[in-house]
């Protein structure tokens, strides 16, 4: 008989939640009418990230020391947490953007249990502490993205695009797990923590099988956060996926992604830190010189943001590559302001889709910083953000990922952040000129929507989605001095 | 006392969101800029009355930590040069915005709400005593310039938008990545601590970004696309006031914290002033259009005002303050009656402009009178200024003076080619009888300035006594800026007995 461990249901309280709006969702889409599918998943998954989103913070609380729970194979500590938080955030006002685009009730509320079990499985994956949890986490997640990539059948793209995602994503995956193998092969363990003791035990520091295991879930983790040269799925995927979908896998999945990276590395394999801080650092590098060159080209808004977004990977896995306390604090003070900007700006992108019922633009962004100036504000400012300027947590974002870099000794990848910066301050600038500077009626554009009599009701779910995001991403910078306490705290749960 | 620093900086913040988040009308939106904007004039007043001028050291000061654990704080407090600079900003910001009013621009509460911002921007930049602090504001000036030139502009104004953040931020973020290696390498990003640095990479981070934004030859070439394009009241601000935050980088960060490398690179830099100053006055005498002459003359003018800032010497030093203020003032009032004249003849061609003077005499007056101030005739405050600066430079190299001497030369000849060009000769085809002398309203912006310049013409030793303590700047760059006595390379201190 196999002995069951005692399982801490509070640490999983946050995925359980998720789990229990996707089921309700689900229950939803089958017994409810058709006209009523939409208000209920909607209100099913925002209750749920809702609920996720308290029982991470309080959780967060109530942990000040690092628990290991359910026989070693989940974390519960203030990191996990607070990536939980900022996943829960981001998916609640993902929901808030969907609303009013999902508007065929058949799929509605499935599209609803999907992106709440997305969500749980990204929680589950940043609490992840052995190689099976974390594989568990990943292809949870994954599985349920690769759906709502091809949700909408008749969105061009859209099927493409979940098929691509699919067969690159599970070719990540698959890397990863036999990473994973190799590891378990040279140290006979799964826990990180028993992984990186068994490396000290048995001084097998630079042993082939365990570099090329660690390797491999590099590469792996490399997909999922869509890190230079491992993103050739980001902008198509980011392309066709329905907009708001988008913006929830550039902000919670790279979240996810990027946190587990710097938990596995850290907690298992700390030994390694001479190769795997410089395999970080290049990743780094090509990625921002990937994205922020490859997104100076692009005419479509979402394929740009795409390759912008590549380009953040770079700025965040540089406090990864640091590899020290300020680091741990810098990718966490980031994702928050970064995962505001990211959901904000997709939405405004959506806004600006449903207007035109075309695919945005460059050039038919013309003009809208006039015609809608709150979304036009929001989008000034999540390019700013992005860009590092302030009044945005973007740019103490980017101050904190530099000085980790600095403070690692790293003043040559300091030059190269900054180098990438001033390259992408062209293409965020490009979007704030063809929103301000261009009157529309110098492209002889007719929204589709104001030919057919009048402008589009405004939807004031995604307004309010936009605005808090918005909120965040100037509250985070004004307010550092408490988030980055709170960040420092959850980086204390990992080993530096 | 710090809470008047800190409403200088707020209250056109406060104005800004007002404006923007309102349906306010556009005259309300102007009107609301325009109180906020005297009501700035009132605050600075309040400051100058509360200055200790005869004490020093940094006064109306005040600290909060932003994030502890980089010791980064919110810290802000003036300097008798800073106080006179933020004198400058509010003084131009109260006569553009009244300019901006008058002349309606479209889109008036994104307009009035982004010339606010500018404002707290600039002040910031002048109070901000925390590296970072000073480089968050420094960025901020940057947004609004951007958006105000982007869409308020001329017909080549995305060329020139381009172009003006291209070069700005290239400066900008040399300045972040030696901020970063400069704060975290010290343990703090005070600038009130005792730090001082012999780097000389750090040293040229920072100088890059200041002498693009000033700008210093040979990094000028955004400089008259962006004067050109911007409406006028912006290159008024541009050129009279965010260039003078190039100027106070200079004083406050690059001498002040970098003294051995400034030793290293003062010819350097010097020299360039040089060819800036020449360079620019035969640019400015050359140039068709109202415009490029006060665009180009006023790179010529940040060239002279470099040579008094890198004299390091104490008449240098007060020179450079007065001619900084001088200048603002100067060049801003030119700017304001540059878009007058615009607005009259639709150009600022001189080809077809001409004849001014006849029938206008209000005009014709405003423009002499700026004009001459301008050229630094005797007897006007501009004439103390570059006084000051030349017998500064002086201990430098004589050579410095001749050059400083040609370049006033060269001042009257563009300003006069200026005033005979517009007021004088045959009317020109742009120039119908039916236009207007000034109207009440732009009076109303551009006397206020004039009269500063003829107040300062009477008085300059206001300024020049009450910027660094008594009268010795450099003593007081040194012991109360640096915070380290007897840390300036002596070799640097040649002129001490050399007080005015």
């Amino acid at each position: 008989m196999i002995p069951r461990p005692h399982v801490d249901w509070f640490a999983l309280a946050p995925e359980l939640v998720l789990l229990g709006a996707m089921g309700f969702a689900l229950m939803g889409a089958v017994l409810l009418p058709r006209e009523n599918r939409r208000d209920f998943g909607a209100l099913a998954a925002a209750l749920g990230f809702a609920g996720a989103f308290v029982y991470a913070i309080v959780i967060y609380i109530h942990t000040p020391e690092v628990h290991s729970v359910i026989a070693d194979s989940v974390r519960r500590d203030r990191f996990g947490a607070l990536a939980q938080v900022i996943i829960a955030g981001a998916g609640l006002l993902t929901v808030g953007v969907a609303y009013a685009e999902r508007m065929r009730d058949e799929h509605v509320a499935e599209f609803y249990a999907l992106l709440a079990a997305a969500g749980a499985g990204m929680c589950f994956l940043v609490t992840a502490n052995n190689l099976m949890t974390l594989f568990l986490g990943l292809e949870w997640f994954s599985i349920s993205l690769y759906i709502l990539c091809a949700i909408d059948r008749e969105l061009e793209g859209s099927l493409e695009a979940g098929l691509k995602y699919l067969i690159i994503g599970s070719f990540g995956s698959a890397v990863l797990l036999f990473g994973s193998a190799l590891v378990y092969g040279a140290t006979g363990e799964l826990a990180f923590n028993r992984i990186s003791a068994a490396i000290g035990a048995q001084h097998l520091t630079g042993d082939a099988l365990l570099v090329a295991g660690l390797a491999m879930i590099i590469v792996g983790l490399g997909f999922k956060a869509s890190a230079a040269p491992f993103h050739m799925w980001t902008p198509d995927v980011y392309e066709g996926a329905p907009t708001p979908v988008t913006g929830f896998m550039a902000a919670a999945t790279k979240t996810a992604a990027l946190v587990l990276t710097l938990r596995v590395l850290r907690e298992a394999f700390p030994q390694e830190a001479h190769l795997w801080t410089i395999a970080i650092a290049a990743i780094a590098c090509a990625s921002l010189a990937v994205g922020n060159l490859a997104a100076l080209v692009q005419r479509s808004v979402k394929r740009m943001l795409a390759y912008s977004s590549i380009a953040q990977a770079g700025f965040m896995l540089i406090p990864i590559a640091s590899n020290n306390a300020i680091g741990g604090r810098a990718l966490l003070y980031y994702l928050i302001p970064y995962s505001a900007m990211s959901v904000g700006a997709f939405a405004v992108i959506t806004a600006r889709e449903r207007e035109l019922a075309a695919p945005v633009t460059l050039d038919n962004l013309a003009g809208m910083g006039w015609e809608r100036p709150v979304l036009g504000v929001a989008m000034c400012t999540f390019m700013f953000g992005f860009a590092g300027l302030p009044p945005t947590g973007g740019f103490v974002g980017k101050f904190y990922a530099f000085s980790a870099a600095f403070r690692h000794g790293w003043t040559w990848l300091v030059i190269v952040g900054v180098v990438a910066t001033a390259v992408s301050l062209y293409y965020y600038l490009a979007v704030v000129r063809a929103m301000y500077m261009r009157p529309a009626a110098e492209l002889q554009l007719t929204p589709t929507a104001v030919a057919a009599g009048g402008a589009p009701p405004r939807d004031a779910m995604l307004q309010t989605s936009v605005l808090l995001a918005l909120g965040a991403t100037i509250a985070s910078f004004i307010a550092v001095e408490p988030l980055i306490h709170v960040a420092k705290q959850a980086a204390a749960a990992l080993p530096f | 006392m710090g809470w008047l620093t800190t409403a200088l900086i707020l209250l056109p913040l406060g104005g800004a969101l007002l404006v923007w988040v309102f349906p306010w009308d556009a005259f309300t939106a102007g009107s609301i800029a325009l109180l906020v904007a005297l009501g700035e004039v009132g605050v600075w007043i309040e400051a100058l009355v509360r200055f200790h001028f005869d004490r020093g050291g940094l006064q109306l000061d005040q600290r909060t930590n932003w994030f502890s654990d980089l010791h980064v704080s919110y810290h802000v407090g003036m300097y008798g040069f800073s106080l006179w600079l933020v004198g400058l900003t509010v003084v131009v910001q109260a006569a553009t915005i009244i300019y901006a009013f008058w002349a309606g621009r479209t889109g008036a509460r994104a307009y009035f709400g982004l010339m606010l911002l500018l404002t707290a921007a600039v002040v910031g930049v002048f109070t901000a005593q925390d590296l970072l602090l000073f480089y968050v504001f420094w960025e901020a000036m940057l947004l609004p310039l951007y958006v105000l030139i982007g869409v308020w502009g001329g017909p080549g104004r995305l060329g020139a938008t381009i172009k003006f953040v291209i070069y700005t931020m290239a400066g900008s973020l040399l300045m972040l990545a030696a901020i970063i290696v400069l704060g975290l390498s010290q343990g703090t990003f005070d600038l009130t601590a005792t730090w001082q640095s012999s780097s000389d990479w750090l040293f040229l981070g920072f100088v890059a970004a200041f002498a693009v934004k000033a700008p210093l030859f040979p990094l000028h070439a955004w400089l008259p696309d962006a004067y050109r394009e911007s409406p006028p009241e912006v290159s008024a601000v541009l050129s009279g006031v965010v260039s003078k935050a190039a100027i106070y980088g200079f004083i406050r960060i690059a001498i002040t914290k970098f003294p051995e490398p400034t030793k290293d690179f003062r010819t350097v830099i010097l020299v360039l002033a040089a060819v800036g100053l020449v360079y620019g006055s035969l640019l400015a005498f050359r140039a068709p259009d109202v415009r490029g002459v006060i665009a180009y003359s006023s790179l010529a003018q940040l060239g002279l005002i470099t040579f008094g800032v890198f004299a390091v010497n104490d008449l240098g030093l007060n020179g450079a303050v007065l001619q900084m203020v001088n200048h603002g003032l100067i060049t801003a009032s030119l700017f304001l009656l540059a878009g007058g004249i615009e607005r009259r003849a639709t150009t600022g061609e001189f080809a077809r402009l001409g004849g001014f003077a006849r029938g206008r005499p209000i005009l014709a007056t405003v423009l002499m009178t700026i004009g001459i101030i301008g050229l630094a005739v005797p007897g006007s405050s501009a004439f103390a200024g570059e006084f000051e600066i030349l017998a500064g430079v002086f201990t430098r190299g004589w050579g410095y003076s001749v050059v400083g001497a040609v370049a006033i030369v060269l001042a009257a000849m563009y300003m006069l080619r200026l005033i005979s060009a517009v007021l004088h000769r045959e009317p020109g085809p742009a120039v119908t009888p039916e236009a207007l002398d000034l109207r009440p309203a732009e009076l109303g912006a551009i006397v206020p300035l004039l009269a500063c310049l003829l107040a300062l013409s009477v008085w300059p030793a206001a300024i020049t006594e009450r910027s660094f303590t008594g009268d010795r700047p450099q003593r007081a760059i040194s012991d109360q800026l640096a915070l380290s006595p007897s840390s300036f390379p002596v070799t640097i201190s040649v002129s001490k007995s050399s007080a005015p």
